[in-house]
């Protein structure tokens, strides 16, 4: 294969938003997450936790909580609305104004028939779930003081409300408060500060635990009113509680970033009587953690350090296996960069705006040219800033640049634009479409990539590839063999032949030899596909923390070859090389990939983005007291 | 803290003809601490009685004859001496009233000064430098003196200091803009010569002080651009070499001096810290450089202030606590009193020459006696007898005031004297506890020392549960305590005391090793302290069960504790969790060894009084020492947090200081060579992990440089090789 020359690009200063709330469908094991900019994301937990739906965000949208019933998903934010999502066409179906001010929570009963949310006007709102629509219900006994946090009895009878200072039980049928809990405040200077119960857990033994601003988790006895058990667990924050299943196990997340698990379990050995014990600290995140779910096998966080973590419970697992490593997943499982192969140019999409970018000449050496080519690329971002800057409050879903670097593509969740570019001296652009009334999906833009010449092609039914259990995470079609490779969450991989319409011999070969274990145990998705324009049986993919070029002619690796052998490769000779070559050659060199392509004058951009720079233009977490300081 | 006091005119000034002049040459001290001799510039030396401002005596030379050097009082004889016309030296008593008539005599060379200092001889100081006895000088007045000083050299300035026999004169000059100071030593005589560091301005000082402090003798002298100075010169020991050393010197204090700079002004030392100085402007005040400032040269703060009224010629005095300040018509005698104002005086601690301990009346110093200081009766006094009047209205009960008890404490019988002592101390408020408790604990204390019937152990554990007493306070109650076997009260000591000098706490730990284990477990101790040592000596004994615990591991400890070629070793090795075990002292006697453990000390006092127990005691307490790090060095036993407790540190550290005490004792005592054994391959596991740490380091380091190679811009072009 040889040398390659790479533009290792980092200047794409792609921020991923903090994760506010999170819902977990133990029925679908779909969780939904909703971050700071209002975007909400499905992951598929049976499906190697892909991300499998975006609903971009908007501007005035504020998610503060989310709520499935049943299949169907809620959001309630500061904005004061309700919203459902269109998970087919990931939209908002519809939003309803609560008229109770902010709303700080939303949660539904066990029945899937009402839903309840928490107002800062102190109003427990209860509307029903219709078949299409929700439909307000009735208010509960107003109360003093915004409500924070809401939990349902397991029998729909009661709710338990977090307010500030205490918590309240409502009878749901009377609408009346029947318990008044006081929680305690914070000891030296912050007895004067409001506690703030921001979450609120109702159990079916009626048991309340509440998790407050005073690093309190406490557990109330809901029949009589009184405190059972004060766990005092960090100096700041309780922000999130989440119960398990089987209501053996409470989770809660502090500003200090520990998760803190607690066990109803007798407290020495033989004893029948079950208390609840502090049993672990998980420490995953530096900031807050805002959002909670204890799943079967798992605990699932996220908050201001952008990062969602999936902590696999080891007692839970007999064997040491793919599913009982940590998981942690920092990028989208989409592309956020695309790259004209022929131009040069790197399109960057942002939430609000796009971003276009032109490589630096190639000097043939090699060497490292940093300050003159970032000053070219300077110039064109200042234009490029100016022009590409979302105008409407809605968010961008996906952006493609075709590869002559002529024609430029957008889509929000109403719209799809696109542009001319003349790229010669100084960019212009031309709007050449009037908005098509249509949402188009990722699938569509990427057709537009191989519209070489300006004309858009009409999209339409070709075939049907087979079906696998598996979401795809990328594809791409060869410019010139007209092959499809598809790469799923679960790290297969299959080629398919539109003209024939079959898989490809290589594929079929593939499937039956089996991947190499060591492919098959990463654990990030390939997001991006792309091909070799001058060597038809080159792919080249890459997930976040490696890339792959795919030599179709070389023979597959089989169980017992070394899968990465690069470095073997460096230390033998020209001679014995050959006989070890396999077709995976795999660069670990770069980390924390966005994108990874191959130029048409045969030289690889990678675009970085490390993780280090998104943790430093994080706000500072909470103080905590280290040694000595 | 200082403070001037109103200040009342000594005498009335006759204004000279040359209005610069000061009216004044000289005041010197009489042999009687309230009488002042002053002379004044012409003829004329007066005697006053300085507190009824009373002339006493009055001397007169005959018109045309010049009074040229202020008149002194021999100390040893009661008689004065002047000097008139710079050659005649004039010799009279209290009786005589014609100074014409007394006695004179001729010298051959001019006089500068005669100086005269209690406990010394009168010494004259000649123009030229010389140095001379009176008497001797007396007994042959036409002897030849000789030349010191050379051509153009002049002197500014003289005095004289008497510290422990030996005789000093100091004197000044100038020679061609530079300043020298000579130090005449006498008995031996040597003459040692400094030259004074120029200052930038090339002005010349305009005054200098000199005290001796310390066996120093400090220099302190004030120049025109209000830096005052001080030289430090040793008066005792060595003689430098003969010829010029350059003076160091250090800026005490830097005046505000105002606009241009100061005229007549002069500065004298008052005490260490405090520094009086005339004839410079107030920095609070506009206008005029009259004034009369004492400043703090640590604090570098103005304490005091006092505005001269008329023409200020730059003379100060400073005798037995009075200013004497001649101004405009007058001379003023101002009272003034300077009070260490120091952050250890406050909190209790100083410990300064003895100082604070021996004159303390009322012991532990606060703001309130330190601003109200040594007036007998303060009005400390005062609130306590109103409080107390105040309390006797509203308690129905009679209570003793604190004088009324300290009475007591002298001739009342034991059971009262605790009960009223007990009584005051739990009614008393802090304010007051903290000025009554160090009387009543040196009070109660003294009566226990003279009578041995005599003792009150509540009483006195109570005062110290106050936590307003220190040892420096009372320094003989934990010696008391210790005679008396009351090692309750010397455990709270321990405990409570922040300045237990090293001489006691070794002591202290003299008689807890060597008191019989019977003795103490009687005695009742600090719950807290005696509950600690249980759960270690109980932490071993059931270490097996305790969760975590792997026997091999412990094995292994153990072995290389004991692993020794010795055949006796070898029956304990056969169980050695059970030597372990084993405390080698008493319960209550641990407890008061850790008292001794954590009591703060520094080592290089503590070592010399370390030597004074004997091989016995050492090697007792050096097992025990060893037990305790055990018992922390094994895992089983975790810290109860909150419990007083001597951590490991302590523990190795009282090891090293025994060690070091007796290392010589120790290697050719045949019963010790077991526990130095031991102690060795402590040493020796410690080196040893330490050691690991160090590569451990090392290599992370080496991590740490393999990720800084690193250094990756934004945009770069590079090239990899795939195969």
């Amino acid at each position: 294969m040889g040398e390659l020359k790479v533009h290792r690009v980092r200047f794409f200063d792609y921020m991923p938003t903090a994760i506010r709330a999170m819902a977990f469908n133990a029925h679908t094991e779909r969780l939904a997450l909703a971050r700071m900019d209002g975007s909400v994301e499905i992951f598929n937990f049976t499906d190697h936790y892909f991300q499998e739906k975006v609903i971009p965000g908007k501007d005035s949208r504020s998610i503060e909580s989310l709520c499935w019933v049943g299949g169907r998903l809620f959001s309630a934010g500061l904005n004061g609305e309700i919203a459902e999502y269109d998970l087919e066409n990931l939209r908002p179906k519809y939003s309803l104004e609560a008229y109770g001010g902010p709303i700080w929570t939303v949660i539904s009963n066990t029945q899937g028939t009402q839903l309840a949310i928490g107002c800062e006007d102190g109003t427990v709102k209860l509307f029903e779930v219709l078949e299409e629509h929700i439909q307000f219900e009735r208010n509960l006994d107003r109360q003093k003081g915004r409500i924070i946090s809401l939990s349902w009895h397991p029998s729909g009878t009661h709710i338990a409300a977090g307010m500030m200072d205490m918590i309240r039980v409502f009878d749901v049928p009377t609408g009346h408060a029947v318990q008044r809990l006081l929680v305690d405040r914070g000891i030296g200077g912050s007895k004067s500060r409001e506690t703030v119960v921001w979450s609120v857990a109702f159990l079916s033994d009626h048991t309340v635990v509440s998790g407050d601003s005073a690093g309190k988790v406490q557990v109330w006895d809901g029949h009589t009113g009184t405190l059972v058990k004060t766990h005092l667990v960090t100096k700041w924050d309780v922000l999130a509680l989440s119960v398990s299943k089987d209501e053996s196990s409470v989770v809660a997340g502090t500003s200090e970033g520990t998760v803190i698990q607690f066990q109803f379990i007798a407290p020495t050995l033989h004893q029948q009587d079950k208390e609840w014990v502090r049993t672990r600290t998980f420490k995953n995140h530096t900031h807050d953690v805002r959002a909670l779910a204890e799943i079967e096998t798992a605990i699932v966080s996220g908050g201001m350090d952008t990062h969602l973590v999936v902590r696999p419970l080891l007692e839970k697992f007999d064997e040491k296996s793919h599913a009982s490593g940590l998981r942690k997943i920092h990028f989208p499982h989409r592309n956020l960069v695309s790259c004209a192969k022929k131009a040069g140019l790197l399109l960057f999409q942002f939430p609000g705006q796009l971003e276009l970018w032109r490589l630096g000449d190639s000097d043939g050496h090699g060497e490292k040219h940093t300050l003159s080519k970032k000053r070219e690329m300077e110039e064109i971002q200042s234009i490029s800033l100016t022009l590409f800057k979302q105008k409407g409050e809605d968010h961008i879903c996906c952006s493609a640049l075709s590869s002559c670097g002529g024609w430029l593509a957008y889509s929000t969740v109403s719209s799809v634009r696109i542009y001319r570019l003349q790229t010669d001296n100084n960019i212009s652009i031309t709007k050449v479409l009037p908005n098509p009334e249509l949402a188009m999906t990722t699938k569509c833009i990427h057709i537009l990539r191989y519209t070489s010449h300006g004309s858009v092609l009409v999209f339409q039914l070709h075939c049907i590839v087979p079906v696998y259990g598996s979401c795809p995470s990328a594809m791409g079609i060869h410019p010139t063999t007209n092959n499809l490779t598809m790469v799923h969450a679960d790290q297969q991989l299959f080629e398919y032949s539109i003209v024939e319409k079959q898989y490809t011999d290589w594929s079929r070969k593939l499937q039956k030899q089996g991947l190499h274990n060591v492919w098959l145990d990463r654990d990030t998705p390939v997001t991006h596909v792309t091909f070799n324009p001058k060597n038809p049986n080159q792919v080249v993919l890459h997930d976040m923390h490696m890339f792959c070029i795919i030599d179709q002619s070389l023979p597959l690796p089989d169980q017992k070859t070394q899968f990465y052998n690069q470095m073997t490769l460096r230390s033998l000779s020209e001679q014995e090389r050959p006989s070890h070559l396999h077709a995976f050659k795999i660069c670990k060199t770069f980390q924390d990939l966005l994108c990874v392509s191959l130029l048409d004058d045969q030289s690889l951009v990678v675009v970085e983005r490390p993780l280090l720079a998104i943790t430093s233009q994080l706000p500072a977490p909470v103080r905590q007291k280290k040694f000595a300081t | 803290m200082a403070a001037l006091y109103e200040g009342f005119t000594l005498c009335g000034l006759v204004p000279t003809q040359n209005a610069s002049d000061s009216a004044i040459q000289g005041i010197e001290l009489d042999g009687d601490s309230d009488h002042a001799l002053v002379t004044d510039s012409t003829r004329s030396v007066t005697l006053y009685k300085v507190s009824d401002q009373k002339p006493l005596g009055s001397w007169t030379v005959k018109q045309g004859q010049l009074l040229t050097c202020p008149a002194v009082c021999n100390f040893q004889t009661k008689e004065y001496v002047v000097v008139s016309d710079n050659k005649v030296i004039r010799v009279w008593k209290d009786e005589d009233f014609n100074l014409d008539r007394a006695f004179k005599a001729t010298v051959s060379a001019d006089v500068w000064r005669v100086h005269s200092a209690p406990g010394g001889e009168p010494v004259v100081l000649f123009q030229r430098g010389a140095v001379r006895l009176l008497d001797s000088l007396l007994s042959a007045p036409q002897q030849p003196i000789e030349d010191v000083l050379s051509e153009e050299e002049v002197i500014r300035w003289s005095t004289n200091i008497v510290a422990e026999k030996q005789h000093f004169v100091l004197f000044t000059t100038e020679q061609k803009g530079e300043h020298f100071l000579y130090v005449q030593r006498l008995n031996p005589n040597t003459l040692q010569k400094y030259r004074l560091e120029r200052e930038d301005s090339r002005s010349a000082p305009l005054s200098f002080s000199a005290s001796l402090r310390d066996k120093h003798i400090n220099l302190l002298y004030l120049y025109p651009n209000g830096c005052v100075y001080q030289s430090v010169v040793a008066a005792r020991g060595y003689v430098g070499p003969e010829g010029v050393q350059a003076l160091p010197r250090s800026l005490r204090l830097r005046l505000p001096v105002g606009e241009g700079e100061l005229g007549a002004a002069s500065a004298v030392a008052l005490d260490e810290a405090h520094v009086a100085v005339v004839g410079m402007p107030h920095p609070s005040a506009r206008t005029g450089k009259d004034f009369l400032c004492i400043w703090n040269t640590n604090f570098q703060t103005l304490q005091a202030g006092k505005e001269m009224a008329g023409r200020i010629h730059g003379q100060v005095w400073c005798y037995l606590g009075k200013l004497f300040v001649p101004h405009g018509k007058a001379l003023s005698v101002i009272p003034y009193e300077c009070q260490k104002s120091s952050l250890a005086s406050a909190l209790g601690k100083l410990r300064h020459a003895g100082i604070a301990v021996s004159k303390s009346s009322v012991a532990v110093p606060s703001w309130n006696t330190l601003l109200h200081g040594n007036q007998p009766q303060g009005p400390a006094k005062i609130v306590a007898t109103r409080k107390s009047k105040l309390s006797r209205k509203s308690q129905s009960v009679q209570a003793l005031t604190v004088d009324q008890v300290l009475k007591l404490i002298k001739t009342g019988p034991v059971d009262e004297v605790q009960r009223e002592v007990e009584a005051l101390v739990s009614r008393g408020d802090a304010q007051d506890l903290q000025l009554s408790v160090g009387q009543l604990a040196c009070h109660l204390v003294a009566r226990s020392q003279a009578e041995t019937t005599f003792y009150t152990p509540g009483a006195l554990a109570q005062l110290v549960r106050t936590q307003c007493l220190c040892h420096s306070v009372c320094p003989d109650l934990l010696l008391l305590a210790l005679e008396h076997k009351d090692y309750f009260l010397c455990q709270l000591c321990l405990q409570l005391f922040p300045d237990i000098p090293e001489v006691v706490t070794c002591a202290c730990l003299k008689t807890f090793i060597s008191v019989p284990d019977g003795d103490v477990e009687m005695v009742s101790l600090e719950p807290d302290s005696v509950s600690f040592m249980e759960g270690l000596v109980v932490a071993g004994a059931r270490g097996g069960q305790q969760n975590g615990f792997s026997p091999p591991l412990f094995e292994e400890d153990s072995c290389d504790a004991h692993h020794q070629p010795k055949p006796t070793q070898h029956q304990d090795k056969k169980n050695p969790t059970l030597q372990l075990e084993a405390c080698p002292v008493g319960l209550h006697k641990a407890v008061l060894l850790n008292e001794v453990l954590q009591t703060p000390y520094s080592d290089n006092l503590l070592l010399p009084h370390l030597k004074d127990l004997n091989t016995q005691q050492v090697i007792l307490f050096l097992q025990y020492l060893q037990f305790v790090y055990l018992k922390y060095s094994q895992d089983v036993y975790t810290q109860t947090p909150g419990l007083r407790s001597p951590t490991v540190t302590q523990v190795i550290d009282w090891v090293c200081l025994l060690l070091d005490a007796h290392f010589t004792v120790l290697v050719m005592a045949p019963d010790a060579k077991g526990l130095l054994s031991n102690l060795n391959s402590f040493v020796k596991s410690q080196v040893k992990l330490f050691s690991e740490l160090g590569k451990i380091e090392g290599s992370l380091q080496g991590l740490h440089k393999m990720k800084l190679s690193k250094d990756i811009s934004q945009y770069s072009i590079e090239v990899i090789e795939l195969f």
